[in-house]
């Protein structure tokens, strides 16, 4: 450990910044720890501005002492992108930070809000003298409980658009009345607990932007008998010992990433070793290991199964092997064992170039950054390559034995996602169909119109009301959350902020779903506008990747300038504010004849006179517009009133 | 003492109060060290603790108050649980 330390120092004193990034996060996945975590986030803040970070702001309301675990999370935090800004309420203050409207909880410009109230302190006679209870006080004490977490959440909600992660309830290390608890049904101490975490959990799912975070489960995985610390519970308030810290951070940090946008899209793997046992080029197919049921296989088979988990839950996998590409292509197609095919997997680099290579051609093919790859490779002189060559993709740190490899790509938390849309459970498929696109793009032969017309593109606009269906309100969120390329502002939005924007008359939300002959992209563009009066402000223009190049933006900026003229404006404007990735939608304003009025170190300000006409949508898209009927709206729209369906 | 656990303890007190290595001397303390305050002492407790497989009593942890009286408290403790 102390050599890596030097090696960090000396990098980082010589300016040779990948290196320390690698060592740095070499040093964060060998072994996080409250001994290190003061020493990275210091080396981190030295290189800081050397790789973009996204910056984002907790705080932390809680009942019992958390201090420890800070530095963990803002270390594991900058090894993961995210400059993270941590806040803690005082101790037990979480009640009156709820009620009162001019607490530091509502003031404090947080993204995200994190609930970590023990079960001793929400429920003490739960917890200390559940023996006592008689079962009318057991159900009292649940239903008061489920009744609390009500209440604080529907005042945070309706007082801030931050997004709330609110700790479940932990059972307590040994049952009160020992193993008759498990006898006594509803009554038992284990099952009242369930209960309010049920209840917590129905609060939770019906309201935006508000999450559980399975805290007991967390203590199972590192396990209960090793979890609490007396001692310094009685002193410090502190109920866990030091070696959980970590755990408690990481934890924390898999709701971080997803929320601050700081996500994964591709899973890029090795094969020999990696996805199955041995080396296809010297074993052969006979040779090789991968099976659910057979001890030397079965690791292999896991790791397939998680990364097939991930392929539903819309991240997309791709290969990066050194192999022949006929034997390794036989061995992924007919393998008994295997449980991925090569229909899983959205790219393939089978060569003997190096990987640096491959996964720069991935990342161009499936039209990504290389912030969006994560690689998993057994052979750790690969994982240093990559993290050297581009340092930009994040690179899992296999354990030695091939048995916890499944999860430690589970544990990734670039690639936990909060919400899972229709469209992430089809992701793979969309891009097949999307290269099947790309194939008759090229045999077109005539005018790229010829093209256009030849998609049969049906675009439909759909303007959110108040009663915008939770699904629609939750895709349009992650589409801001994650859209880089053509995305004009770059505005990050959480569910609960898109959710009043939908219900705010001086708002308009309108998501964008498009179909085309080879099948449906789901809800694949956002326009958020501010309505003021005379003049529409664009407040976020975006397109998916999926998307780009097929004058969908035209069609979309059609709709939008026919709701904001309904809506009484007779100017629309916006901003286009540059990043490192949306070069994709600079010329957008220019194209569609708005002319630069303002120009910043920010960016530049478009405007368009809507009096004189309205852009049109191209003739070979079918542009439909279904209005929700949202508050404010003046006049009614083609397909006033209807229900927009997205699953 | 052990040079070596002294040696780790230094370090890691470096760390945890964010102050150059080379000015956390033996004697460093809570009124050498600014920034060494409740909080931060609960952070170095717990950080030696993770560290060196180690629990400390509440009554010892009122008596770390110097880089010295740590490095000394932490050997005689893996003393007690047979590892050095």
């Amino acid at each position: 450990m102390s050599e890596l330390r030097q090696q960090i120092e000396q990098a980082i004193a010589g300016g040779r910044f990948p290196e320390a990034k690698a060592a740095i996060d070499r040093m964060w996945a060998s072994g996080a720890s409250p001994a290190t975590a003061s020493f990275l986030v210091r080396c981190l803040d030295k290189i800081r501005g050397q790789a973009p970070l996204v910056p984002f702001k907790i705080r932390i309301l809680r009942s019992f002492t958390v201090e420890p675990a800070v530095p963990l999370l803002r270390a594991g935090a900058l090894a993961g992108g995210i400059d993270l800004t941590v806040d803690l309420g005082e101790f037990n203050a979480y009640a009156q930070e709820f009620l009162d409207p001019s607490s530091p909880l509502y003031t404090g410009g947080y993204r995200a809000v994190v609930l970590a109230v023990a079960t001793r302190d929400l429920t003490p006679e739960l917890w200390d003298d559940f023996a006592d209870l008689a079962p009318a006080e057991v159900e009292h004490s649940v239903a008061r409980a489920v009744e609390q977490y009500r209440n604080w959440i529907t005042l945070f909600r309706s007082r801030t658009a931050a997004s709330l992660i609110v700790h479940g309830l932990e059972m307590p290390p040994v049952q009160a009345m020992g193993v008759y608890d498990g006898q006594a049904g509803a009554q038992g101490q284990q099952a009242a607990i369930a209960a309010i975490n049920a209840g917590l959990a129905r609060v939770a799912a019906e309201t935006p932007g508000v999450y559980v975070l399975d805290f007991d489960g967390l203590i199972a995985r590192r396990g209960r008998d090793h979890w609490y610390d007396a001692t310094k519970w009685f002193t410090v308030r502190m109920p866990m010992r030091a070696e959980n810290l970590a755990a408690v951070a990481a934890e924390w940090l898999r709701f971080v990433h997803p929320l601050a946008g700081r996500s994964a899209k591709v899973v890029v793997t090795d094969l020999d070793n990696t996805l199955w046992g041995g080396v296809v080029g010297e074993d052969g197919l006979e040779g090789i290991r991968v099976h659910r049921d057979e001890h030397k296989g079965a690791p292999y088979w896991m790791l397939q199964r998680a990364l097939a988990d991930l392929r539903r839950r819309g991240v997309l996998l791709a290969i990066a092997s050194k192999n022949n590409p006929a034997e390794a292509m036989e061995a992924i197609e007919n393998h008994p064992g295997m449980l991925l095919r090569g229909s899983d997997f959205s790219a393939t680099r089978i060569s003997w170039n190096p990987k640096a290579q491959s996964l720069r051609e991935i990342a161009a093919e499936l039209n990504v950054g290389l912030d969006s790859l994560v690689f998993v490779d057994d052979n750790p002189v690969e994982r240093e390559h990559i993290r050297m060559e581009l340092p930009e993709v994040a690179v899992i740190e296999l354990p030695a034995e091939a048995a916890g490899y499944a999860r430690a790509v589970r544990d990734c938390p670039l690639l936990e996602r909060l919400s899972i849309s229709a469209e992430d459970r089809e992701r793979a498929a969309m891009y097949a169909a999307q290269a099947e696109r790309r194939r008759l793009e090229e045999q077109t032969t005539g005018s790229v119109e010829d093209f256009y017309r030849s998609l049969d593109q049906r675009v439909t606009v759909a303007i959110a009301g108040a009663g915008a269906g939770a699904a629609m309100i939750a895709r349009v969120a992650q589409l801001t959350q994650k859209t880089n390329q053509f995305n004009l502002t770059t505005k990050r939005y959480g569910e609960a902020e898109i959710a009043a924007m939908a219900a705010d008359p001086s708002c308009a939300v309108l998501g964008v779903t498009v179909t085309d002959r080879f099948g449906d992209n789901g809800l694949v563009g956002v326009c958020l506008l501010r309505l003021d009066g005379a003049v529409a402000a664009i407040d976020t223009f975006l397109m998916s990747c999926r998307v780009i190049g097929r004058t969908v933006e035209t069609a979309i900026l059609a709709a939008a300038a026919g709701h904001a003229r309904a809506r009484g404006a007779s100017r629309i404007e916006g901003w286009f504010l540059p990043t490192r990735k949306n070069a994709p939608s600079r010329e957008f304003y220019a194209r569609h004849g708005f002319t630069m009025v303002e120009e910043t170190e920010a960016g530049t300000r478009w405007s368009l006179d809507l009096a004189q006409g309205a852009p049109e949508s191209p003739a070979w898209i079918r542009l439909e517009i279904l209005d929700e009927g949202g508050p404010g709206q003046a006049g009614g729209q083609a397909g006033g009133g209807k229900e927009t369906v997205l699953a | 003492m052990n040079d070596a656990i002294f040696e780790r303890v230094r370090t890691m007190m470096a760390d945890t109060f964010s102050v150059p290595l080379d000015q956390m001397t033996a004697e460093s303390s809570p009124d050498t060290i600014e920034t060494w305050d409740s909080i931060q002492h609960l952070n170095l407790v717990m950080a030696l603790e993770e560290e060196f497989g180690v629990q400390f009593e509440p009554e010892e942890i009122e008596q770390l108050l110097s880089v010295e009286l740590v490095a000394a408290l932490v050997s005689e403790k893996k003393k007690e649980i047979g590892v050095s």
